[in-house]
């Protein structure tokens, strides 16, 4: 969320200071030039090494293997380090459903959007505030003088309440990550003018969506580390079971993305459809159960569209019962028909948000992408996030962009 | 979003613990993390709330990428990291 700095630590604040950690100096001055260490790995002979079995391992196969990751932090990385421009041809690694500001869906904007006319404060992470609905966003609200308030966290947002009388409804978004973090603001305790509206998303079934898919190419998928932190690795072996394809369990760091690469390319010629755990510091098989535990306790999943991926059952988190008398879907009228009087903007009916999202376009093939569409002025949501593909290649380019670019694994 | 920022627990008053983080020092909520911890543990700190305590031998490589991902104005993950920070209150337990 880079755009919301307010109340926010700066990036000078954290470089001035030395770390307490003792790992030798801390970060480094801000005099250093960023853009010499940004393509740098921290051991350029393991990624030479593994670039060069990925190249052989991809090649071997004779034909293009299409893998799937879902998660913002892990496309981030692979541009960053420009991992894409070193892929073999044959290897297409694509990014599914893993923004979860991209994928919360349209009608859930317009419900913040309905709301926040209605006099309700709504409170919400920086990157929702642009996110267009059918024909408003919450920013163009604001502008009209509605209460709309940028949050880091949920907490944030419960304060809010607390300092006010007025009705504080969080809209909520965000996968298991970050939907166990309103589960236990919940079960803490919250005042009695504090309203959650979830557009929280659960991430294992749309996995299952992805895989049906008509013409999905999809052979394999690299699953994000910390979800799974959440959920565990186990949470894949029935989906690997359903539709025989590989998942592995990833970090963020380019070297781990590159090995699990490599590791699912063999599960795919090796025609083994298992579940490969590749973050083990980060994950085990049963997850984090304590939060699993209050994650279920306040949510249950239901099904739900997500943007430009159709209906997914289970994929939404939505508030038990036992919560209605915080579930501002149930506490408000909420009424979204004269928001659907007026017809989208002609540049929206262009965007192809949904089927990049859905992995099936990349941001090149977009006529908008970098020239109608940029991340100041956005026209889909995938140009608003910084987990968005449009967004990431934007600023760290594409596929040709990068072609030209300094391979990052010769980078000494 | 989903990427976190690791910290070495200073204190604990009940479930709100003093995390610093390169010098920085954030008021962690403890409900979710995944087993008991105590001062000097490291932990995952997500949106506020430890999600991890970081077992002894991931905690110099955990910390080491981190610090490589901070570089860089206008970079996107540097960005996320530091949004992370943002979203954890100022106000410890012995602030």
């Amino acid at each position: 969320m880079p755009e919301a700095t307010g109340g926010g630590l700066g990036a000078e604040e954290l470089r001035l200071r030395r770390s307490p950690h003792g790992t030798g100096g801390g970060l480094r001055p801000a005099s250093e030039p960023d853009g010499a260490r940004e393509l740098k790995f921290r051991d350029p002979a393991r990624a030479r090494e593994l670039g060069l079995a990925l190249t052989a391992a991809a090649d071997a196969m004779g034909r293009t293997v299409s893998l799937m990751h879902v998660c913002g932090s892990h496309e981030q990385a692979i541009a960053r380090y420009g991992l894409r421009a070193s892929f073999p041809r044959s290897l297409d690694v694509i990014m599914g459903p893993g923004c979860p500001v991209c994928i919360t869906d349209t009608p859930e904007v317009d419900e913040g959007v309905a709301l926040a006319r209605q006099g309700v404060t709504i409170a919400t992470y920086g990157d929702m505030v642009k996110v267009p609905g059918t024909v408003l966003s919450l920013g163009d609200v604001q502008a009209e003088g509605a209460k709309v308030e940028v949050v880091y966290s949920v907490s944030q947002a419960v304060e809010l309440a607390r300092a006010t009388r007025d009705p504080v409804v969080f809209f909520a978004t965000g996968f298991e990550t970050t939907a166990v973090a309103t589960a236990a603001a919940l079960l803490a305790g919250v005042p009695d003018n504090f309203f959650v509206l979830s557009a929280h998303k659960y991430i294992p079934p749309v996995m299952e969506i992805v895989a049906e898919m008509p013409g999905s190419r999809v052979e394999g998928f690299l699953a994000a580390g910390h979800a799974a932190t959440i959920t565990g690795w186990g949470v894949f072996e029935a989906f690997v079971e359903r539709h025989k394809l590989p998942v592995v369990v990833a970090g963020f760091e380019p070297l781990d993305i590159l090995a699990a690469l490599l590791k699912l390319v063999e599960l795919v010629r090796d025609g083994k459809p298992e579940v490969v755990n590749m973050f083990p510091r980060c994950v085990t098989r049963e997850g984090n159960r304590n939060a699993q535990e209050q994650l279920f306790k306040v949510f249950r999943p239901a099904g739900g569209r997500w943007r430009g991926i159709a209906h997914v059952p289970n994929g939404n988190l939505r508030l038990r019962d036992e919560w209605a008398h915080v579930d501002a879907r149930r506490r408000f009228d909420i009424d979204l028909r004269p928001l659907w009087q007026y017809a989208p903007p002609a540049l929206v009916q262009d965007c192809i948000c949904g089927d990049i999202m859905a992995g099936i376009a990349n941001p090149k093939q977009c006529k908008l992408f970098g020239k109608e569409c940029v991340p100041d002025t956005p026209v889909g949501a995938c140009m608003v996030s910084s987990e968005g593909t449009c967004k990431i290649w934007h600023l760290y380019g594409g596929v040709p962009d990068l072609a030209d670019a300094p391979r990052a694994e010769v980078q000494p | 979003m989903c990427l976190g920022v690791p910290g070495r627990i200073v204190s604990i008053d009940g479930v709100v613990a003093t995390v610093d983080f390169w010098g920085v020092r954030r008021a962690v909520r403890l409900e979710l993390v995944d087993e008991p911890v105590q001062p000097g543990d490291y932990v995952l700190n997500h949106v506020g709330f430890a999600i991890r305590r970081i077992p002894e031998e991931d905690i110099q490589g955990t910390l080491d990428l981190y610090e490589s991902l901070l570089h860089g104005e206008g970079d996107l993950m540097a960005a996320d990291v530091r949004s992370e920070l943002a979203a954890t209150p100022e106000q410890g337990p012995d602030a």
